[in-house]
C-alpha cells in the first residue's frame, strides 16, 4: 500500500497507514526525496504512528530517508514513535542518531518551524 | 516493558477475532515459509495473532513480532530461504510462545562472534541476535557452516 505524502505549505506530510513491506519503505523514501524538490519543500514529516514494528531494514531506510533529504536542503522529523516500539528498537541497539524526532505531528509542524527559520 | 498505554495506534494485522492467515500447521507449529522480503510481514503478523491467542498484551506482541521480523530478515539476507515456525507452548501455568528460525543456508562460523553486540556481516543490516535475544525470555541457537541455523526464542506471558 503506497503511503499517501500531503503537500502542507512548505513541508510534505506522509503518514503511513499501514505495515510497510521493504519495497514500500524503499519507495516512500524515494517518492519523498524526489517530491522535496517539485514542490520546494523545506521540510518533511513521517507519521509512523501505527508502526508497531519499526526492525533494522526499517530503521536504516528512516535514516536514509532523512540524510537524503537534508543532502537536498530540506529537514525531516519523524513522529509518532509508540512506546513499545521505541523499547524494541533499544533492546535491538537501533537508532535513529542525527535524525529530528517529535511526540505528534503537532510536534513535528512546531520543531520543523523552528529548524527552516534558522536556515533563513 | 512499558505500559501500553490507551492511545496507541491500530496493531498491524489481524488481533481479535480475525482468522488467522493460511498457513502450514505441523504438530501445532505454525510454519511461515520465507523465501523473500514480502514474506517477513506475513511472519510477523502471524506471530501477532497467535500472541494474541496466549493472551498477551499489546506492548508484549509488539517485541514479539519484531523479534520475528529480524530473525526472517537474517533468513533473508544470509540463507536465500527458511522457515519461521510459531508454537503456543505452555509449561504449568504459564503460556507462551516460541519461535523457531530454520534455514539451510551457510551457517555462522562463528557463535560467540555473532552474539557480541554490533556484529553483522550485511553491512549494519538484519543479525542483531544479542538484540533479538534481549526481547526475548529464553534463547538458543545452533548452527553449523554450511549445514544451516536454526534461532530458536520463546516469549513467556507475565
Amino acid at each position: 500500500m503506497e503511503v499517501p505524502i500531503l503537500k502542507q505549505g512548505p513541508y510534505l506530510i506522509a503518514s503511513v497507514q499501514s505495515a510497510l513491506a521493504d519495497a514500500e519503505m524503499v519507495q516512500l523514501r524515494d517518492a519523498l526525496v524526489d517530491k522535496v524538490g517539485r514542490f520546494r519543500s523545506r521540510g518533511v514529516i513521517v507519521d509512523v504512528t501505527v508502526l508497531d514494528v519499526v526492525d533494522s531494514f526499517a530503521t536504516r531506510t528512516l535514516r536514509d530517508l532523512a540524510h537524503m533529504i537534508r543532502l537536498r536542503g530540506a529537514e525531516t522529523v519523524i513522529v509518532g514513535i509508540q512506546p513499545e516500539v521505541a523499547f524494541a528498537m533499544v533492546q535491538l541497539g537501533l537508532t535513529l542518531e542525527g535524525v529530528g524526532t517529535a511526540l505528534d505531528l503537532e510536534e513535528g509542524l512546531a520543531f520543523l518551524d523552528l529548524k527552516t527559520q534558522q536556515v533563513e | 516493558m512499558p505500559d501500553h498505554p490507551t492511545n496507541t495506534a491500530p496493531l498491524e494485522g489481524p488481533v481479535h477475532g480475525s482468522p488467522r492467515p493460511e498457513t502450514l500447521t505441523e504438530g501445532g507449529e505454525h510454519i511461515i515459509r520465507i523465501e523473500s522480503e514480502a514474506d517477513i510481514v506475513n511472519a510477523r503478523q502471524m506471530g501477532r495473532t497467535l500472541g494474541a491467542e496466549v493472551g498477551f498484551r499489546p506492548g508484549e506482541l509488539a517485541l514479539i513480532a519484531t523479534a520475528i521480523s529480524e530473525l526472517a530478515r537474517n533468513i533473508v539476507l544470509y540463507a536465500g530461504r527458511g522457515e519461521i515456525a510459531l508454537l503456543q507452548i505452555a509449561e504449568g501455568s504459564r503460556r507462551g510462545l516460541m519461535i523457531a528460525a530454520r534455514d539451510q543456508g551457510p551457517g555462522i562460523q562463528d557463535l560467540t562472534q555473532a552474539m557480541r553486540d554490533g556484529f553483522s556481516t550485511s553491512g549494519g543490516l538484519g543479525l542483531g541476535l544479542p538484540g533479538v535475544k534481549r526481547l526475548m525470555d529464553e534463547f538458543g541457537i545452533t548452527s553449523a557452516p554450511g549445514r544451516g541455523t536454526t534461532v530458536t526464542g520463546k516469549k513467556w506471558k507475565r
